[in-house]
Order: C-alpha cells, then structure tokens, then sequence
C-alpha cells in the first residue's frame, strides 16, 4: 500500500495558494505606482525641455500673465491660439467651486437620509429606502451629465434668473445627485453598527429620540461620517462627464457661484484627443492629471487621519 | 457538453468576425462633417456588399492627429492642416492628400425671439472677442450677450478664429459646447445666446443674415448663398488621406464627388460643390 505524505504536499498547496492571492494584492497597489509614474512621466517634459519651456513655465501656469504687451496681466487658459496661455487657476477654482457646491448639497441631503433610515425609519421604510438611494449610484454619470444640461439648466435658470444657463450651481447640483449615495451609505452603515446599547442607555437617561440621535449616536458614527464625506469630496473632484456637460467649460475666476466654470477633469477629457503628441500642451495636460492624482491621493490619506483622531476621540480606539 | 461547444461557436464567429473586420475603411474626425460621412458611409455600402467603412467623430483636430498615427484611413476635416500638423506629418513619414468633398457655410445662430437680424463682420469679431457685451450695442435688447461656442479641438472653432476674429483669442467667458447640435440646443434654449456652427444642423434658432461691413447687404446662410460665395463666412469640407487613394479609397471618394454622392450631401443639409469642381476633385 502507497503512503501518501499528505503533510507535505497540502503545505506546497497552501503556500502556492497564499502566494498567488499576495501577487494579486500586490498587482493592484502595483497598478496605482504605474499609472502615476506614467502619467507624470509624460508631464516631466515641461520641468526639462528646453522648447517646451519657451512656451509654458511652472511660473507661467500659476501667476498672472501679461500676455500681449499693454494689456492687463491675467489668467487665461487659451492653449490653441497665437500666444498659447497655460493659467492653471481658472481650472483650480472651477474644480474646487464644482466639488464644493456638490458637497454643500449632498452631505445634508445625505447623512440626513442616513440619520432618518439608521434612527427612525421602521424596518420595512428601511428596507425601500436603502436600496433606492443606493440605486442612484448606479446611474451613469453622463445620464446624470445629460439631465443636468437639458432639464435642470432650464429649471434653474427660470427659477433663479441666472444669466447663465450652465453653470457652477448646475453641475454642483447634478455632482451632488451622483455623491449622496457615498455619503448615505458609509454613514448609514456607520450608525446602525452603533451598539443599541449605547441608544438604551440615553433612552433610559431621559433622553428623547432626536437627543439619542443627535447628541449620542451621530458623534459616535463620527468617523464613519467623516469617511463618506471624503469619499464623496474625491468623487465630486474626480467627475468627468456631469461637468463636461452642464458646467459650460468657461474658463473664468469669479466668486459668483452662478457663473461658468471648467475643471480640470473636463479639460482633460475635451482636449486630449487632438493634442500634438509630446508638445507643450501634451505635457501640461498630462500635468494636470497628475496633479489630480495627488490632491484626490493627499483628501484620502487626510481624510484617513482625521478618521484615526476621531475615532480616537470618540470610540477610544486607536486605529 | 453542449455548452462549451456553443461557447466556443460563439467566441470563434467573434474571432472570425473580427478578422474579417480587418479589411474595412475606418474615417475619422470632424463633427461637422461626421453625419455627411455616416450618411455616405451607409449608401456606399448598400450598393457594394463586401465593403465595410466605420465612421467616428472627435473634431477635425482628432481625426487629423488620428491620420498621422496610422489609425484611420480617411481624415475628415472643416479646416486645413496646420503646420505644426504638416511638420508633424513630414517626421512620421505621411503623406497628406487633401480631397475638398462639400462645402460648408459657418452660420451664426441667433434664438427666434431676439430682435437682432444682421450682423456685420467686425461685431461678431467684437461680440466674440469680448470686447462687445450688450446686445444694446448691436441693435437688440438691453441683456448681457452670452456666447456659446466650440471646443477648441474642433475645426469650427479654428475655422471662425482665423476668418472671423483675425486669429484674436475668444472671450474667456465663452462657454464651450462638445458639437454644433450642442451649441444649437444651447442657444435656442437662451434668449441671450449666440452661436456659431455648421450650416446643416440648425432647427429651432435662427440664423443671423452677415454682413461683410456697414453697407452691404446682409446674406442668410443657405446652400445657394454659399456655393454662389454670396455667403462670407464659408469653407471646403476635406477628405484628407495619406498618400493619393487608391483602390476602394479611390472608389468611395470618386462615388463621394459623382453626382449621386453630391446629390445625397445636398439632401441631408450639406452644400454640393458644383459639378466642374466635383469632377475637377476626382482621384484619376
């Protein structure tokens, strides 16, 4: 009779098994190093080319420019003209006006769902509600791009009088639709795995059911909160086709919210496809892609640490 | 069993599918020309069976740099090479041949209700520099004018920069549309607006009649109007190739410039070159 030596041969298996599940991990964290020495790869032409640097300079893209002699400095992002103009700040503040209204609408609307269905809604409310929200997620965001341009441009624009009728509160707006359901759901999942007998003990103290909410169960679900509003914020910077669409692509500087704005991610998708390969404009394209890259890389390890402090302060836990 | 013989059926017709797409025409480029090659495209293949041409948009910019990376096999472009683009060619060893095929009036759109009708030259110079901000200042109401326009990837844009602001940047605050329906669809849904595009794509706006200056007769955009040259603002429609066509490149170009093809470009909203040039166009 055959003695097999089963010890051995399940240790080959298991090792190769782990191994193979550690090269998976690994290729993923190994897809993220790659994309971004890549794209930064293509970007390095403008800190080194000589001819590339007659054009645009780092200086260039952030200051104020004279551009034509006699007129007023300014920024101006115009790169296939006579003089091509490189200002990176229109892009900035569009990026930033857009991410912020989204926010401004969508955490509300949001962690205010969340508290509903985590605190008050009885099972069944619950069981409707979440899917639902959740369901908006699954909208394609040039759906919600398209909506926003045909629908919700009119409606603002008769509502409120604006004198444009794409906008920054216009694809605010349709951002936020798309960034509610990130924050309904890490928040919601945040407050129901609060123990009840945190609740219980509130109740028990006197407490009515909007003080358990407010003054107990939401600081605890703190973290949880702060996590999903994060998340959102990288979504709302990072979105292509609802600004694309219903943002109106003027790159300009105003304060005022119901002006045009163009991102940085819009610019990226318009022009890209007929860049000169390996000219100025190529390599300040791929510039701004990185430098997307790493404000959305420096939200999410921010995001991380203001996590670890709250959850610190308010579950006593370090980690 | 049965199965797996069904699955791999199915991915060996892809495969054969796939192969036997190999041997199709691929056009890329402008948006404005992008329904007229479509609409060639789908005729073409109705009477020759075995051809296979795939037509895409992007703007002329895009199917320009898709030429010159060996991706397409006819470029469709409403402006002429630049020459970055000429040199760009030259370095990678193409050859472009330009084929006028239409030709195209830029028209400029104006909402139904705005009071304004003409205009000349030097104020859609103005208005699209920036340097002109009211309609009161060209005869309409007293509201902001707001400017619609194209991205800057397309021939349109390019086209009216050159003939129409003497290569001076547009305004900052011009909003950008990704294609003429687009900046259509914008301006008939503003009374403010103003827009510029293709001649054959407008319904629900108006087009302003343009004047070369204060004293000419201002002329509407129409198909008569532009290959009479009446029209100011007009330009050839291309085919750009690398390297004179042959084979069934030549054959859909010539059948593109033959009176059936003019005729198809004619009805779908386009402007027909007459017929000398057309013949005069033809691939010998």
């Amino acid at each position: 009779m055959k003695r097999h030596n089963f010890k051995s041969k399940s240790k080959l298996l298991e090792w190769i098994g782990e191994k193979f599940i550690a090269i998976n991990a690994l290729a993923a964290v190994l897809a993220i190093f790659l994309i971004f020495i890549f794209i930064f790869k293509e970007s390095i032409p403008l800190f080194t080319d000589s001819e590339i640097q007659e054009e645009v300079t780092v200086e260039r893209m952030t200051f104020k420019q004279e551009w034509y002699e006699g007129r007023d400095a300014k920024y101006s992002w115009q790169p296939n003209s006579e003089v091509p103009k490189y200002s990176l700040m229109p892009l900035f503040v569009g990026t930033i006006k857009a991410a912020l209204i989204a926010m401004l609408f969508a955490v509300p609307l949001g962690v205010g769902a969340a508290v509903y269905s985590a605190e008050f809604a009885n099972r069944r409310m619950r069981e409707f509600i979440k899917p639902v929200i959740e369901m908006l997620a699954g909208i394609p965001s040039v759906v919600l791009g398209f909506f926003s341009l045909i629908v919700l441009a009119s409606f603002l624009q008769s509502t409120f009088g604006f004198v444009f009728r794409l906008n920054a509160t216009n694809a605010g707006i349709a951002l936020g639709v798309a960034v509610i359901p990130i924050v309904f759901t890490v928040a919601e999942d945040a407050m129901t795995t609060i123990p009840q007998s945190l609740r219980d003990a509130a109740l028990a103290l006197g407490a009515t059911p909007w003080q358990v909410s407010l003054t107990v169960v939401l600081p605890a679900a703190l973290p949880g909160i702060a996590s999903g509003i994060v998340l959102g914020f990288g979504r709302a910077i990072g979105e292509t086709m609802i600004v694309l669409m219903a943002s109106g692509n003027a790159a300009i500087i105003s304060g005022n919210f119901a002006d045009s704005i163009r991102t940085i991610s819009a610019t990226i998708a318009a022009e890209l496809a007929e860049v000169v390969f390996g000219g100025a404009h190529y390599s300040v394209l791929f510039f701004l892609g990185s430098l997307l890259f790493v404000f959305t890389f420096l939200i999410n390890l921010g995001g991380d640490y203001i996590l670890g402090r709250l959850k610190e302060r308010y579950q006593g836990r370090t980690l | 069993m049965t199965k797996k013989i069904i699955i791999a059926g199915f991915i060996l017709t892809l495969a054969a599918g796939m192969v036997a797409a190999g041997s199709s025409i691929t056009i890329k480029g402008s948006d404005t020309l992008v329904r007229l090659g479509q609409r060639w495209a789908e005729e073409y293949m109705k009477l020759n069976q075995d051809a296979v041409i795939q037509v895409s948009g992007g703007g002329s910019g895009t199917g320009i740099a898709a030429l010159l990376n060996g991706s397409t096999d006819v470029c469709e472009a409403s402006r002429d090479m630049k020459e970055k683009e000429h040199k760009l060619a030259e370095q990678k060893g193409i050859t472009p041949y330009r084929i006028s095929v239409a030709l195209d009036g830029i028209a400029v759109f104006l909402h139904e209700e705005n009071a304004v009708a003409d205009l000349t030259l030097a104020q859609l110079k103005g208005i699209y520099t920036g340097s002109v901000t009211n309609w009161k200042e060209v005869g309409g109401p007293d509201q902001r004018i707001i400017l619609y326009g194209r991205e800057n990837n397309s021939g349109t844009y390019a086209f009216f920069k050159e003939h129409v602001l003497d290569k001076e940047d547009y305004a900052d605050h011009t909003q950008t549309l990704p294609g003429t329906a687009a900046v259509v669809n914008a301006v008939a849904q503003d009374k403010n607006g103003i827009g510029y595009g293709g001649l054959a794509w407008a319904s629900g706006v108006k087009f302003a009649g343009v004047k070369v200056d204060d004293t000419s007769k201002a002329v509407l955009p129409s198909a008569e109007s532009v290959s009479e040259g009446h029209y100011p603002i007009s330009r050839d429609l291309y085919w750009f190739f690398n390297g004179k066509p042959t084979g069934e490149l030549q054959k859909l170009v010539n059948w593109a410039l033959s009176e059936e093809g003019q005729k198809i470009s004619e009805e779908i909203g386009y402007v027909p070159l007459s017929r000398k040039k057309a013949e005069a166009n033809m691939v010998k």
